[in-house]
């Protein structure tokens, strides 16, 4: 099916971006927005561009898109709120329902839930500020120290971009770790290295079942944080990633279990690292991947064949027929 | 840290990825939801980093990159949050329709002039009549000392561009306005931070440093300086000390860069002398219209001694070949024709009510922290309960709908983790009140997580512009 072409009606097909919000990633959200607009308009569709804000429920009644596509980075974007409001509104929408969302959006939920489904996950504990108040901080950490090990990955339990994310190789950092975690939200995850081959493993879902892109590589001169990712030059990309045949087939049948069993739609990325035995394991999985120029899904697209305009195309023409539970 | 990236490569084969990427998410592969991978086997000899030209930027752009703090500011123009971070100047008072008669008279009379080019100086016009503004702070000058740039800001450029070359020092003040530290890092400089209390720069602490600086062997070019209403300190020069700290320059053979934006905006009695009217050979003037009248024409200027003028014109020739005819006009008519005075007396009211706004509520909901008392401008510099560090409580600002500047951005050095600027010119008193008020919840918060770990201020490396753009609130 062409998502550019009339529908029944003779109208041209509208869709809608949401891009902005009120969160942390406010500023990657704006930049996917648009270049996911650039890439579908240069097909000939007709796309707008619109922030979450106070006028959007009215603009959604007088407008009246065929599809709207959250591009929302962070908070209400990925935590599955927006959704429940597109459901409401009853438009149909791009990517994950909220209930999918909501498990995707819990780092500790979604690791749990992929344990669960027999992937590896590095070893975590979900730890709320409250609890440090309540028990006491020192007492915490050192057994956290003591039973997780070092180095450990601090990390806001909800939020992307690397935004509060720390790798702790000195019992000594670790406060200062926390801090800066808490400083983001509230519950902090506190997980074990792997150390092996970062990657990112995008899936498609265009309406014949999830097929995982080629996976994408990370090799970041010191941590894959955020000038890591959105400054071009400390970060070396390979897609697909320098793997033997195992490994890449372990890794893309991980992302399209994660897409799978945390119920996604559409589209999602699973990040995970390959350790040294070829096994991949389960970091996290994004519903709103990162769509920047410098963004991992894009990449892994342009490792294949077909453009990225025709793939979003693809995808907004599977969203329009995807009847929502 | 990749043992596998250093195994010796499989025999590659590309197009058998690329073909099975495409099948992968074309509808029209049924095949591929039955067998949910990539074709394996594959290993290209090189990555990406993204961007071809990487390896030819030159030394100097180092620096010049995204941020997490800056990408936070993002949020910034959202209604929801009260912006304390930006240095939007107040602009709703401005006579528009007086404006738009003359900017559409500027046009119908004067139209080929107006967007014609112009000369590098600068308007003759306009620059007797900046002549005219700078009387108001003591300055004597000719017209031909006079160099219109593109915002003061540019000329802050073209002085740095004609007297840096890289690693000379640039002495200025702790801490210092960002945009300036931005320009001398463009330009390889080293600065140099010498301390300043509640009546600016401390002439002590300039000749200690101006001494042990020569003593070391290093060349110090600019004495870079904001004498009135500090960018982001809050405080100004004391009369006494000006004389002082031209004299001291001077015998140091440093030249002073006296950057004066905010110099008409006091809110208790008239300006101060200028530095330059005390030494004119040994001082650049840079001002500007920004804050005066509107920042949108992007009209500012230097004043400087006649043979770095002369330089300072053919340097901008070369930046710009001259600035915009149409700004210069629309400048110079205003000025001619409308109570420009007046004008600038309503700004320093608005400002003058925001300042006390502000002040009001530090005192009301920080009583833990300390801060200056502005005469003047648009910031005031708070110091916060030892231990916070302003910059990594950012994020948590943010989720509680405040914005402020951390004080790190205007260092050279990483210091300035317990200070933060707060702007008080662009919000109206009530979201000024309502700003400071949610900015106490964060510190107090902050300041329990802070106890509870124990850790204090550090000093960070930071990658990249930690200030808002100039468009954000």
């Amino acid at each position: 099916m062409d998502a550019a072409a009339p529908d029944a009606a003779g109208a041209p097909l509208e869709l809608l971006i949401l891009a902005g919000g009120l969160s942390h990633e406010r500023d990657v959200s704006l930049r996917s927005g648009r270049r996911v607009a650039e890439a579908l308009r240069a097909l000939g569709m007709s796309v707008s561009v619109r922030d979450v804000d106070a006028g959007l429920l009215s603009y959604l009644e007088s407008a009246r898109p065929d599809v709207v596509w959250p591009i929302l980075h962070g908070a209400t974007g990925e935590d599955g709120s927006i959704r429940d409001l597109l459901e409401l509104v009853g438009v149909p929408y791009v990517g994950t329902d909220s209930a999918g969302s909501r498990i995707a959006w819990s780092k500790p939920v979604s690791k749990t839930l992929m344990a669960r489904a027999g992937a590896y996950t590095p070893e975590f504990a979900s730890l709320p500020q409250s609890l440090f108040r309540e028990v006491g901080a020192q007492a915490v950490l050192d057994i956290v120290l003591e039973r997780l090990a070092l180095p450990l990955v601090v990390k806001p339990a909800k939020g992307g971009s690397a935004l509060g994310v720390s790798v702790v190789t000195d019992a000594k950092e670790l406060p200062r770790a926390m801090v800066t975690c808490f400083s983001y939200g509230e519950n902090a995850l506190l997980e074990r290295v792997i150390v092996g081959t970062e990657l990112a493993v995008s899936v498609v879902d265009v309406g014949e079942g999830p097929v995982a892109l080629p996976a994408v590589e990370i090799s970041t001169d010191g941590a894959y944080d955020y000038d890591a990712r959105y400054n071009p030059g400390r970060t070396e990309y390979f897609a697909p990633a320098r793997l033997t045949p195992q490994a890449e087939r372990a890794a893309a049948d991980l992302a399209v279990l994660a897409h799978r069993t945390l119920g996604l739609s559409h589209l999602s990325r699973t990040d995970m690292i390959v350790d040294a035995d070829d096994v991949p394991w389960f970091l996290e999985v994004n519903v709103a991947p990162g769509m920047t120029e410098t963004s991992l899904l894009p990449q892994a697209a342009q490792a294949g064949a077909q453009p990225l305009g025709d793939l979003y195309r693809s995808i907004v023409a599977a969203a329009r027929l995807t009847q929502r539970d | 840290m990749n043992e596998r990236s250093q195994q010796a490569p499989v025999e590659p084969t590309p197009t058998v990825a690329a073909a099975a990427a495409a099948a992968a998410f074309a509808p029209a592969a049924p095949s591929a939801a039955a067998a949910p991978t990539t074709a394996g086997g594959t290993t290209p000899a090189r990555g990406t980093r993204l961007d071809p030209w990487l390896g030819n930027y030159a030394d100097r752009t180092h620096g010049m990159k995204a941020s997490e703090i800056r990408a936070l500011f993002a949020v910034a123009n959202r209604p929801e949050v009260v912006s304390l971070a930006g240095g939007m100047p107040f602009l709703a008072g401005l006579p528009l329709d007086n404006i738009a008669d003359l900017t559409q008279r500027l046009l119908t009379e004067r139209g080929a002039v107006a967007l014609q080019y112009g000369s590098g100086q600068g308007e003759e016009a306009l620059r007797e009549q900046i002549l005219e503004v700078m009387s108001l702070e003591g300055i004597q000058a000719h017209s031909d000392d006079v160099v219109v740039t593109t915002g003061s800001q540019q000329a802050l450029d073209l002085v740095t561009r004609i007297f840096i070359d890289p690693g000379d020092v640039v002495v200025a003040e702790a801490p210092s306005y960002v945009g300036a530290l931005g320009v001398f890092r463009a330009y390889q400089a080293d600065v140099v931070h010498v301390d300043m209390d509640d009546a600016g720069l401390i002439p002590e602490a300039l000749e200690e440093t101006l001494t042990r600086l020569s003593a070391e062997g290093r060349r110090v070019k600019l004495l870079y300086t904001v004498p009135n209403f500090h960018n982001p300190a809050g405080v100004t020069l004391s009369l006494e000390r000006r004389p002082r700290i031209v004299e001291i320059a001077k015998r140091h053979g440093v030249l002073v860069l006296e950057d004066n934006p905010y110099g008409l905006l006091g809110f208790d009695g008239d300006p101060l002398p200028a530095l330059h009217s005390y030494d004119p050979e040994a001082v650049v003037y840079l001002g500007s219209f920004s804050k005066t009248f509107a920042p949108g024409y992007r009209v500012g200027w230097a004043v400087a001694p006649h043979a770095v003028r002369e330089r300072l014109v053919l340097a901008s020739e070369s930046a710009i070949l001259c600035p915009s005819m149409m700004s210069q006009l629309s400048v110079s008519t205003y000025l001619s024709t409308c109570d420009w005075r007046g004008q600038v007396k309503s700004f320093r009211e608005v400002y003058r009510e925001r300042r006390d706004a502000m002040l009001a509520a530090l005192a009301e909901h920080m009583p833990a922290a300390t801060w200056t008392v502005p005469a003047g401008g648009f910031y005031t510099w708070v110091t916060l309960p030892a231990g916070l560090d302003a910059q990594a409580m950012l994020p948590r600002a943010v989720t509680g709908l405040v914005a402020y500047v951390p004080g790190t951005a205007f260092y050279a050095d990483g210091q300035g983790q317990d200070h933060m600027r707060l702007s008080f010119c662009y919000p109206t008193p009530e979201r000024i009140q309502e700003g400071v008020r949610r900015l106490a919840t964060v510190v107090n918060d902050e300041y329990e997580l802070v106890r509870m770990f124990g850790t204090g201020a550090a000093t960070q490396v930071v990658r990249g512009t930690q200030a808002p753009s100039p468009n954000q609130a």
